[in-house]
């Protein structure tokens, strides 16, 4: 009777699928909302002005300035294999905000257009109307709009609210953590970053707590011309448990826009944080104009001994991505995992993957990744997995799939394995397949059209990731899988 | 009476290859007509082009079904209109689940009659119903569609597949092929069990024993693309005492 039971659940996905074929991008639409935009460009000046605009403390302008001189000296990354036109760093505004209160404490002083804007993207902010069990912190371009439940939180001890929230309430946790992980110096979108940073969500779980709820930050970017760049801390203390999920979606522009964040994890002692990402940035077009660029930089570092970080995305907007969410396996048995599905479909490009850092003894690592290419678009899985010299002990296991829709469409893999000592097992799997006339044929036969046979398909390639995922947001990325791909095969 | 499945002068082929020269075939509400033929003589080819398989390119001829044109239709309309095919080699499609394979399957053909899909319950029910008619456990649901299971599971799903959708023509291709005795049984059980005298059977076999369980009305020799023999039950009998070189022989002859 159980086995009845999770086939109900089952079968509401199956009905969700049905529907969301007949879908395009829902969430490109703008809202007029009244913002506060500084004028394209960067400079000293432009960074002073936004740590001023935030009332930040000096610290944290001296943290932007030195990222800032750094990020002068460098280029853009070129190794990845993506065409990438170049981007003129000038033309883009730093800084977007809706126009608000200094602080909402309540719902009734945000701004009407704001909620209207989260309740058609499915994120309502009042508590009442908001899913149970989830907790959302909800950014709009450059700023954090509202976080909802945090009062529940607070009482377990539990910090969620905007990292610009962080910065005045909690400054010393923030400056004992920020960048440690994901230095300013790491690469040219982390210097980017940090110095340009607008807002961001700040987590931090006390020892011991297991967080009851799942934390969420949904963001938007609304505003044109202008680029989102905001920074994640999660910190998980000892013994503690959280489960993160993120969201993302922007309107339907011409133009391209840049997205270049920072996600930084730290895990304590047998600690676990879960790290799920349903990506759904604007795309462009099918001829490839418009379109988010996603230059994300995720980092978590498994400090603790036995600790454990799970990343799990379902990335299927964006123009262009980039992003390696990676783990540090520092403490002893530490544990990382990274499930992902990258779709791309019409002029995408993706190159995605993860890096597994194990310096800590009988660390582990999972990697699997699912990649769907369709149309004209290049899909690649990037990966490390690196064994120290004194790291003994260290298992990794790697699959790497990829499904092909077209033709035309490209997949690609760049495993590297650097191993410094003999006694880690290292095992590395991969396949590629094309969806099977017969498998079409088949499906066909029984009354389902083409379109929703490839839907069900690919999600059936992907149900290992998929199920990695907490209830809500798997609904929500069997949808975008079969939407991002309607068309792709003919 | 009326005609279910009329097929005239029905030409096919695979690659510029003429396969079917000329299929003349009429199957009524309430009859299970056999199939018989040497390898290579076109069954499974016939099967397929009923079907819309995409691999067949038709030449010629006509094939209706209740008065509807079938070749002017799409596979997935063809299967609304009530054909189903029981695939010889059922396809394997690893991570899909039963449960949805079928929902999908059935709330297509809601769709296509203007019906709203149907509700979890009445569809759980409806499963329930129809596992049992092959005597398929109730893990079958989550169970990936044909991945992993037996040569026989594999012809047993297909029987609960044409049990949920009620074809009006099943055509089951080879169904025999790979099955122990107890797993025949099972099948040919399951088919006569959703025998109605508003629905027909097509049954394409090399051997006389499926007809033991499944027993023919009309019983049809297909050779080289062409019916060159029909008959009754006894028909079957005949072939499986004296094999197909009397009537290879005859035709040859021609």
């Amino acid at each position: 009777m159980t086995d009845e039971i999770n086939n109900k659940a089952k079968e509401d996905d199956a009905d969700v699928l049905s529907r969301a074929t007949s879908g395009e991008y829902k969430y490109g639409f703008t809202s007029d909302i009244d913002t506060d935009v500084i004028p394209a460009g960067l400079s000293e000046d432009v960074v002073r002005l936004i740590s001023e605009k935030k009332g930040e403390p000096e610290w944290l302008l001296d943290f932007r300035l030195k990222a800032f001189r750094h990020w002068l000296t460098l280029t853009p990354p070129e190794w990845a294999h993506l065409n990438i036109p170049e981007i003129d760093f000038q033309a883009i505004s730093y800084y977007a905000a809706p126009r608000k209160k200094a602080s909402p404490k309540s719902l009734d002083e945000v701004d009407p257009a704001l909620i209207d804007t989260f309740n058609r993207l499915g994120i309502p902010l009042e508590e009442q109307k908001a899913l149970s069990g989830m907790a959302v912190d909800a950014v709009m371009d450059s700023v954090s709009v509202r976080t909802t439940h945090r009062e529940r939180l607070a009482e377990l001890g539990i910090i969620f609210c905007s990292f610009s929230e962080a910065v005045r309430e909690y400054p010393d946790l923030v400056r004992k953590y920020l960048g440690k992980v994901v230095s300013y110096r790491d690469n040219f979108y982390a210097a980017l970053n940090s110095a340009v940073f607008s807002d961001g969500s700040f987590v931090y779980i006390p020892k011991g707590v297991r967080c009851p709820m799942e934390l969420s930050t949904y963001f938007r970017i609304n505003a044109s011309g202008t680029g989102q760049f905001e920074r994640t801390l999660i910190v998980a203390d000892d013994d503690a448990y959280v489960s993160y999920l993120e969201g993302c979606t922007a309107p339907m522009r011409d133009e391209n826009q840049l997205h270049a964040a920072i996600v930084e994890i730290i895990v304590e002692d047998r600690a676990e944080v879960k790290y799920s990402t349903v990506q759904n940035w604007y795309a462009g077009d099918a001829e490839g104009r418009g379109g988010v660029y996603n230059f994300v930089t995720k980092r978590g570092l498994c400090r603790g001994d036995y600790s454990k970080l799970s990343w799990t995305q379902v990335e299927t907007g964006s123009a262009i991505t980039w992003k390696y969410p990676s783990c540090i396996l520092a403490g002893e048995g530490s544990v990382g995992e990274f499930y992902s599905v990258a779709v791309t479909n019409n002029r995408q490009q993706a190159d995605t993957g993860t890096k597994m850092i194990h310096t800590g003894s009988n660390t582990r690592s999972t990697i699997v990744s699912k990649g769907i290419s369709a149309g004209h678009s290049e899909n690649s899985y990037r990966g490390l997995v690196k064994v120290a010299k004194d790291a003994t002990g260290v298992r990794n296991y790697t699959q790497c799939d990829s499904l092909l829709l077209s033709d035309t469409c490209g997949a690609h893999t760049f495993p590297v394995i650097d191993c410094a000592n003999a006694t880690a097992i290292v095992e590395h799997e991969a396949t590629t397949s094309k969806i099977s006339e017969q498998q079409i044929f088949y499906c066909n036969q029984r009354g389902i059209p083409t379109e929703e046979a490839v839907a069900l398909i690919v999600n059936g390639y992907a149900k290992e990731v998929m199920n990695k995922l907490p209830m809500e947001f798997a609904v929500e990325a069997q949808k975008l899988l079969a939407i991002t791909l309607e068309g792709s095969v003919g | 009476m009326e005609e279910l499945l009329k097929v005239s002068d029905l030409r096919a082929g695979i690659d510029g290859k003429e396969i079917l020269r000329g299929i003349n075939l009429t199957v009524r509400p309430g009859e299970v007509h056999a199939i018989m033929g040497p390898n290579g003589s076109g069954k499974s080819t016939l099967s397929g082009v009923l079907a819309g398989d995409p691999r067949f390119t038709v030449t010629g001829g006509t094939a209706s079904l209740n008065g509807v044109d079938l070749l002017a239709l799409s596979p997935e309309d063809r299967s609304h209109e009530g054909l189903f095919l029981s695939f010889q080699y059922p396809v394997e499609i690893p991570g899909v689940t039963m449960v949805n394979f079928m929902r999908a399957a059935v709330n297509a053909k809601r769709k296509y009659f203007n019906e709203p899909p149907m509700s979890a319950a009445d569809f759980l029910k409806l499963m329930r119903q129809k596992r049992a008619i092959v005597e398929l456990d109730n893990k079958l649901a989550s169970r990936s569609v044909n991945e992993g299971f037996s040569g026989g599971e594999k012809k047993r799903n297909e029987i609960f597949q044409m049990a949920v959708l009620e074809p009006k023509l099943s055509i089951l291709d080879e169904t025999d092929s790979g099955l122990d005795i107890d797993a025949l049984r099972i099948v040919a059980g399951g088919v006569n069990k959703l025998r109605t005298d508003r629905n027909a059977t097509i049954v394409i076999t090399h051997y006389q024993r499926l007809l033991d369980y499944i027993k023919p009305d009309f019983v049809h020799i297909l050779y080289k693309g062409r019916i060159v023999y029909s008959g009754g039950p006894e028909l079957a009998l005949e072939l499986e005492e004296k094999g197909y070189d009397w009537i290879k022989e005859q035709v040859d002859k021609e």
